[in-house]
């Protein structure tokens, strides 16, 4: 699905991601966990194609394709898809209106016709339910006076809608009661299917209490200093990264 | 008119013609014809407001009110100005027919600032509610009109304004009784069909009543596409508990300029709101000046411009706060693309007595290129001690955050920037309390952003028309 080879990435002349390897199977979760400032966002959105970011090394596969000349558009079409740690307010662009554009962008981008009206309905009561999302939502503006847990559940509903081939759930937990953390981690374990991966960026095992990775990263510094099983999320959470950084 | 030849060198405009010269000398050998409807209290206004413009002159940027707005391209055109009345035979239905759908109005229409019902020039409704031409109130209602008319416009403030007074022929009356809430909308079309240039002073007032409410919209339109000059003045006066809602709509040709000033009027509880949205225009100035000079009264004044190309968009807005407890918010957005250019100037005064005022200003403006340029002056006098006042203004570009969020959706870039844009302008159309108004704006506006709205469009609501009818959005932003 995903593989990652030697990513060295600066930001104006600093280099913040100095050298990661990945590989993500179809199916599988992955949590990247790490310390404050250790680059995990920032993989995110290098990922996502985010533009402000130099490549200076290595390649990103997706799909068996190079996918650092494709704009985030282009890489959204593909079947990436990220889930922002601060989504971003659309006043005046409802919910409903804005998924049917970029779902009918990425049919469009496809060679496929826009999506019937009682489908795209049909999927949004489907999916409302699986993340037990108000009704007035959807005919809300996108984000807009959203409270710090309806956002995130918002972006996992954008999920839901887009069926993307690989989700990146940055910082997804963080700001999130525990029904509301309950709920989401339901909606993205529901999602799972054996041809769909995820990543999952957090910063605390909390997360991973309810999505269970396949696979464990610890990224340090830029660079990705241990991978493990779920139970290496245990440890960090029992010695701390301090157990990391002395290991390094 | 003077046969001079206009000398257009590049970039350098000389100065050939002397407009102000040849107004004065219409002004004179013309008084006959100009006066032939007045009373000797409006004659006697005319004398008084030409003196002033005459001394004043045409207005230019050194004037404080004037910065950033520089009319002297638009003054340096050969006009022919005091245009005849339509012919009475005229068919208005013609000449225009508003196509909002379910838009139910009663439609007054103005041609070359006449009345055009030119067998009806003035009709009294049942409720007591009177519509028709001001030339044909000045004789007909003179008590009513004198008392008003010329009170609470500016001629000595602005020389356009005196200008206006002095040679406006006509224009429309309107007068609403005590106690009357008009179901219907009335829309005020002002039609321009001139063969030659056209210099063009129209002026309108609105009386409303005690406890009476009313729905306005203004729009300005255009027929042929020589260059026009149109200096338009109305005086609103808003009486004790009454209400306004007002919109003015603006989609002109780039050889248009439009000079647009309105002078409301509120008594004791009234309400005003007021929206200027123009989406085209070579130059449009709008002023809005208010005067809240009885207590508890309130105004919303709001607006939208979207400008590209060369266009020049100036609002202006000026309002008193006389009395106590009184209430004024101000919105204004603007999104300014190619070389466009605008100014804002909001100018809030608080009067000693005017204890307890709570006065609101807020202009944002996107610019889309390093070319575009706004000129946003926020400004607060405040004499009295208690009051809530504040201002804001904010220039910027398309937030790169927000522009990623929606292409990591799929959605391309071009389109992730009208989105914005859009989003950006959804804040005052929403303002606009006539649904099928502003379900017609909102296409309108969205159209416009997709550079799908050409200036030349007939009517400033008739994007319907049969070459735009077949337009289909790519971001289908209605709702469903």
């Amino acid at each position: 699905m995903l593989s990652i080879r030697n990513l060295k990435v600066s930001i104006k002349g600093k280099e913040i991601l100095k050298g990661i390897n990945l590989e993500v199977k179809a199916g599988e979760v992955h949590a990247i966990m790490g310390p404050n400032g250790t680059g995990k966002s920032t993989l995110a959105y290098v990922i996502a194609g985010r533009e402000g970011y130099e490549v200076t090394e290595g390649e990103i596969i997706f799909k068996g394709r190079n996918i650092l000349g494709l704009s985030a558009e282009e890489r959204a079409c593909e079947g990436l898809f990220l889930g922002f740690q601060y989504p971003v307010e659309i006043p005046g662009v409802s919910i409903t209106n804005f998924l049917r554009t970029a779902i009918n962008e990425q049919r469009k981008y496809k060679g496929l016709d826009p999506v019937p009206a009682t489908e795209f309905l049909a999927r949004m009561e489907e999916k409302k339910k699986l993340l037990e999302l108000q009704e007035k939502l959807a005919s809300r503006s996108v984000n807009e006076g959203f409270s710090g847990g309806e956002k995130k559940k918002n972006e996992i509903f954008q999920m839901a809608m887009l069926e993307p081939m690989l989700a990146i759930l940055d910082e997804t937990d963080s700001g999130l009661d525990i029904d509301a953390l309950r709920i989401v981690a339901s909606g993205v374990n529901k999602l799972r299917r054996p041809d769909n991966s995820t990543i999952v960026i957090t910063h605390y095992q909390r997360l991973l209490e309810y999505i269970v990775p396949d696979v464990v990263h610890v990224l340090f510094d830029g660079r990705i200093v241990k991978s493990g099983g779920k139970e290496l999320a245990l440890l960090l959470e029992e010695k701390g990264y301090e157990w990391i950084r002395k290991e390094s | 008119m003077p046969k001079q030849d206009v000398i257009m060198n590049v970039g350098i405009i000389q100065k050939t013609y002397d407009l102000q010269e040849y107004l004065k000398s219409v002004f004179d050998k013309m008084k006959h014809e100009i006066t032939k409807n007045d009373t000797a209290f409006i004659a006697e206004k005319r004398e008084k407001a030409f003196g002033l413009f005459n001394k004043a002159g045409f207005p230019h940027p050194a004037l404080e009110r004037w910065r950033g707005t520089d009319l002297s391209r638009a003054l340096n055109h050969e006009y022919s100005t005091l245009p005849e009345p339509p012919p009475a035979d005229l068919d208005i239905d013609k000449i225009f027919k508003c196509d909002v759908p379910h838009f139910e109005t009663l439609l007054v229409t103005q041609l070359n600032g006449w009345y055009a019902d030119r067998k009806n020039l003035i009709q009294v409704y049942p409720n007591g509610m009177i519509i028709g031409s001001l030339a044909e109130a000045f004789q007909k209602y003179p008590e009513l009109v004198e008392a008003h008319y010329g009170k609470y416009a500016d001629d000595k403030a602005e020389s356009l304004t005196a200008l206006n007074t002095a040679m406006s022929q006509d224009g429309i009356f309107i007068y609403i009784p005590d106690n009357v809430t008009v179901e219907q909308n009335i829309q005020m079309v002002n039609i321009t069909d001139f063969k030659q240039n056209l210099f063009l002073n129209t002026r309108n007032l609105v009386i409303l009543g005690e406890n009476s409410h009313l729905r306005l919209v203004q729009c300005d339109d255009s027929i042929n596409h020589d260059v026009t000059f149109i200096n338009t003045v109305t005086e609103v006066k808003i009486g004790r508990n009454s209400s306004l809602d007002h919109y003015k709509l603006q989609n002109k040709d780039d050889h248009t300029t439009l000079i647009n000033s309105m002078y409301f009027y509120q008594d004791e509880g009234s309400s005003l709101s007021t929206n200027a949205i123009s989406l085209n225009g070579g130059l449009i100035r709008n002023l809005s000046h208010v005067t809240l000079s009885g207590a508890h009264s309130s105004a919303d004044v709001y607006g939208l411009y979207l400008m590209d190309r060369h266009q020049h968009v100036d609002n202006q807005v000026y309002i008193n706060h006389v009395a106590p407890d009184c209430e004024s918010r101000e919105l204004f957005k603007g999104v300014l693309d190619d070389q466009a250019s605008g100014v804002f100037n909001g100018h809030i005064k608080v009067y000693r007595d005017a204890q307890r005022t709570n006065a609101f200003q807020t202009n944002k403006n996107i610019l889309l290129t390093d070319k575009a340029s706004i000129d946003t002056k926020p400004f607060l006098e405040i004499y009295a001690d208690d009051v809530k006042c504040s201002h804001g203004a904010t220039i910027g570009q398309l937030d790169a955050e927000a522009l990623f969020y929606i292409r990591s959706r799929g959605i391309s870039e071009s389109n992730a920037k009208i989105l914005l844009m859009y989003a950006f302008a959804a804040e005052v159309i929403n303002k606009i309390s006539i649904p099928e108004l502003r379900q017609r704006m909102d296409d309108m506006v969205k159209k416009r952003l997709r550079g799908e709205l050409s200036q030349c469009e007939q009517c400033v609501l008739n994007c319907s028309t049969q070459e735009h009818q077949k337009v289909s959005f790519v971001i289908d932003m209605s709702k469903i």
